[in-house]
């Protein structure tokens, strides 16, 4: 803390005159309220973002907990339940109401609050103006209001937790008119309209952060930091931005037109219903359009979730192989690819819909091409280990795993993307294992290198490694036990988002696998637990941070002090002379080079 | 208080594995930060080795145990070539995926830091790239080729000779309805449906439903080595037709009429004596998400010789005649089957 008076205490002196104006700001000694609740401080907003994160990761992965013990043990009960769910679980069993709320509540909360929020709304707002030498984010103020945005949207449906008929219960897609309609599922009265508040409050927050993240990247990179020298998680982090600035207010629009459905009486999604024992007025919507516009966002939503970890994954390797990114155009490229694509294949979701199957040809095209940037990317982090100086730090082992999970969650994608396969495969369990492994543990394994990585950033302390390495391994391991044999009970065709397989002659047979992959999902939670206890008691206790730049990283974040305080640099912004990845040798025995060392004379930069 | 006890328990145990965790912090202090550090690069090494190795026993361990579950015989004429898609997709990308993972092991084994080791600076090598961009592209252009032409097969109209049923879904259950002696599915209207005695809303004015049989136990009796093209739909919010032995699925969506059509091609009593279960059913499975008895919307399949569909087909009785019964003067023998077919459901 001495330092961060100091810091902020000193007159700072602009290198760059595009600063001036975003600085010049809290000059003076800063209230506990607005140094950590309501700050506008990047770092501290990240932290928020991470640690709310982690909150309702906890929340969703319990809820996880409760459902498998449903699937795996359908004939037991469990008093504990009891005790946390109350009335949804009486006498320790798991109402059929309630096993749809938790599913549904499951995958809205890693989805959306854990792996769009948590996950580039901590990394976005911790990495881009460090790693690209700037005092903070274009507006220091939107950015607080996209935090409490999702502060706000959180309580809404924490809230919707606890109202009579429960949460939403249609699935994470809330597809119409089951969702639209009160007489369709209790979890469709007020616990869908708190759910639509909170997803709609959710998306503003989204877009006030990306709107902010792509203007800081654009504008405020320091003085040498050309768009090619930028390390690949500001690049990342980047078309993540843009990604769900085109694609969010898309999921808007759907989100309005399903609360005019469900409370003004239009009828945009409905038609021709006979529920509750009476036909409903509805005539002429289409239950197809909600799909398209959910699956508009959707499908980049995939790859909002996807795109940090992998640039996060790049920054790692290289880091801890100790050598340059291999292809870093073709890993832009191929960013730039994937982005593009994302937006041209949401109806790979679709194609049991009763779509034209021309149209699902157009589709399954766009969708496979989607393999190629993917594949490049996964040979260039190979290549990147080839013949590298690996350190097998706790970061390191999580990007390793997040590249091994990629490759294993990626092939699945070639079967579902198509149409022909997809055929049968849709909605089994096959689909859950390819994306709980591709966009759930990849894209945790590509948080986790970077909490462990930047760890030390945010809070001067490094996280217990044993812990670390604990948890790495029971999680890698649990999440094969867990998915891999997903893929078998899925080309059975065993359907998703069922509450009991038990009546099915085609499906119970998978009984005994079912309580296996429950014991390794009760595993996992519990390896996750040692990851949150090991985070907030590093928070106090880890081991203190001496070098500012433990990693040996050539990027700007580490020209810091340990524990910067608001502005980041106590005195000039450092000027960048060379790209993100020399890690060469730097003629003192070095085997790096940081970008603020300006080139040697006849040394070709990048 | 087992609860209680159980809770403490595991709080004791994260209390210890984090002191051993804190203790081992120490300990590297006191023997020499480097020299722990080496010897723990090392030892995660071999963990990476050990878990690819159980990693390949397991794969091999899980498909001894699940191979014989993991796909039903194919029971349609287009399954046929559906399986032989999958097991084409499942060998590439199963080359893909043991090349890649022992490439990603290997290296990560045998480039760990060493004493001696300097990293090769190697920034990048546009070749490589071209190679590692084209052949993926070859091989999805390949997968895409096979996969519609099947995917235009599978689509295609269905053949004229076809027989038409009818399945509607609803929360939570099938009702499956036959077109009768004049082949025709009548029209029917969302408004007219009533529970008691129209459960389709057939509109009574069109006379062509006036022979139309409806199921409402979900029992969908098909014919074998004859197509069968299915008229979807839904009363309420959209479920899914899904027929895993016949490699088909197709959305319900209430207001939209979709369709899909396939060839059975194994009785279900020989289904029965191939899978060794005497009590094998082919299922309908809803397959999308359609509230709290989403898991319970099970219809079944009843795949039979020309014969035997006739002489059940000869055993139904009209919906019209059923639920009219009583006012209809000419139907006695009608309700005689009535009450048959009533106990039979």
């Amino acid at each position: 803390m001495a330092n961060q008076v100091i810091i902020e205490g000193t007159h700072v002196a602009h290198a760059h005159e595009s600063h001036t104006e975003h600085h010049g700001h809290e000059h003076h000694e800063q209230h506990f309220i607005t140094k950590y609740i309501f700050s506008q401080d990047h770092k501290v907003i990240a932290k928020q973002f991470l640690i709310t994160g982690i909150i309702w990761a906890i929340i969703g992965a319990l809820f996880s907990v409760f459902f498998r013990l449903q699937l795996g043990f359908p004939n037991e009960t469990f008093p504990i339940m009891e005790k946390f769910l109350g009335e949804w679980a009486k006498g320790g069993k798991l109402s059929p109401e309630f096993y749809y709320a938790l599913v549904t509540m499951h995958g809205t909360i890693l989805v959306f609050f854990v792996l769009t929020a948590g996950l580039s709304g901590t990394f976005a707002n911790l990495l881009i103006p460090l790693q690209i030498g700037a005092r903070d984010m274009a507006s220091p103020f939107m950015n607080m209001l996209s935090y409490w945005f999702f502060f706000a949207a959180s309580v809404f449906m924490f809230v919707s937790l606890f109202v009579q008929t429960g949460p939403a219960s249609g699935g994470w897609t809330t597809y119409p008119p089951l969702s639209a309609l009160k007489e369709a599922s209790l979890g469709s009265g007020l616990g869908m309209d708190l759910w639509l508040v909170s997803m709609a409050l959710f998306v503003v927050s989204s877009l006030l952060g990306g709107l902010n993240y792509i203007s800081t990247i654009l504008n405020m990179r320091t003085k040498g930091m050309s768009m090619t020298r930028m390390p690949l998680t500001v690049w990342a982090l980047f078309f993540t931005a843009v990604l769900g600035v085109l694609s969010f207010p898309v999921l808007l629009s759907g989100f309005v037109l399903l609360i005019f459905d469900r409370n003004f009486g239009t009828s945009f999604y409905l038609s021709e219903i006979f529920i509750g024992g009476k036909a409903l007025p509805h005539v002429g919507g289409s239950a197809i359009l909600y799909q398209h516009l959910f699956w508009f966002l959707g499908h980049p939503e995939v790859y909002i979730i996807m795109l940090p970890g992998m640039g996060m994954a790049s920054e790692v390797l290289a880091n801890h192989s100790r050598k340059p990114i291999f292809g870093y155009f073709a890993m832009i490229i191929s960013l730039i690819g994937i982005t593009v694509l994302a937006f041209l294949v949401w109806a790979h979701h679709m194609f049991v819909t009763g779509m034209s199957p021309f149209l699902g040809s157009i589709f399954v095209l766009l969708t496979l091409l989607i393999a190629v940037p993917s594949a490049v990317k996964v040979f260039n982090w190979l290549t990147t280990i080839w013949r590298g100086n690996i350190r097998f730090t706790v970061p390191m082992v999580f990007a390793l795993g997040f590249v091994s999970l990629f490759i294993s969650g990626g092939l699945t994608g070639i079967f579902l993307g198509n149409s022909a396969l997809d055929i049968h495969l849709h909605d089994t369990y096959f689909v859950i294992a390819h994306f709980h492994i591709v966009m759930g543990v990849s894209a945790f394994f590509g948080m986790f290198a970077g909490i462990y990585h930047w760890f030390p950033k945010m809070f001067g302390r490094f996280m217990n490694n044993t812990l670390g390495y604990i948890h790495f391994f029971l999680t890698f391991a649990g999440a094969y036990l867990i998915f891999w044999p997903m893929h078998y009970e899925g080309i059975a065709g065993m359907p998703r988002r069922y509450y009991d397989y038990t009546a099915w002659e085609s499906f119970k047979q998978f009984q005994g696998l079912n309580e296996f992959i429950s014991y390794a999902a009760i595993l996992v939670f519990f390896a996750q637990l040692v990851f949150v206890i090991n985070f907030f008691v590093s928070i106090f206790r880890g081991r203190k941070l001496t070098n500012p730049n433990p990693w040996g990283a050539t990027t700007l974040e580490w020209t810091t002090p340990i524990n910067p305080g608001h502005g980041n640099w106590p005195g000039e912004i450092p000027e960048v002379h060379r790209w993100a990845y020399d890690y060469k040798d730097d003629g003192n025995g070095g085997d790096f080079i940081p970008q603020t060392v300006p080139a040697r004379p006849g040394e070709e930069v990048h | 208080m087992s609860g209680f006890l159980t809770i403490v328990l595991i709080t004791l145990v994260f209390i210890i594995i984090y002191q051993i965790a804190k203790a081992s912090e120490y300990a590297s202090v006191l023997r020499g930060k480097e020299k722990v550090e080496r010897q723990t690069n090392r030892t995660i090494a071999w963990l990476l080795v050990a878990f690819f190795f159980l990693g390949l026993w397991g794969i091999w361990e899980c498909h001894q145990a699940l191979k014989d579950k993991m796909l039903p015989v194919s029971a349609s004429e287009h399954g046929v070539q559906y399986d032989m898609m999958l097991t084409v997709t499942l060998a590439v990308t199963g080359i893909v995926f043991f090349a890649t993972q022992t490439v990603l092991f290997w290296f990560a084994f045998r480039y760990q830091s060493t004493e001696k080791r300097t990293s090769f600076y190697y920034p990048h090598n546009n070749k490589l790239e071209l190679i590692w961009t084209t052949i993926p592209a070859i091989v999805m252009a390949g997968l895409v080729v096979i996969g519609l032409r099947n995917w235009f097969a599978m689509t295609a109209a269905a053949p004229a000779d076809a027989q038409v049923v009818e399945v509607v879904g609803k929360q939570f259950n099938w009702i499956i309805r036959y077109p009768g002696g004049d082949n025709i599915l009548g029209k029917r209207d969302f408004r007219k449906i009533n529970d008691a005695n129209n459960v389709l809303g057939l509109d009574w004015e069109d006379k062509a439903n006036m022979d139309d049989i409806i199921a409402e136990n979900g029992e969908l009796h098909l014919i074998v080595n004859k197509p069968v093209k299915l008229i979807i739909g839904s009363r309420d919010v959209i479920h899914d037709v899904g027929l895993p032995h016949f490699r088909m699925k197709m959305d319900a969506v209430p207001g939209i009429i979709t369709t899909m059509w396939f060839t059975p091609t194994i009785t279900s009593a020989e289904m029965k004596q191939k899978t060794g279960n005497p009590d094998f059913v082919y299922e309908i499975s809803c397959d999308q998400m359609c509230g709290k008895g989403h898991y319970s919307m099970r219809g079944t399949v009843i795949v039979e010789t020309e014969a035997e569909h006739k002489a059940w087909m000869a055993k139904q009785v009209a919906y019209y005649a059923t639920m009219n019964a009583p006012a209809e003067p000419a139907a006695p023998q009608a309700e005689a089957d009535t009450t048959h077919s009533i106990t039979m459901n």
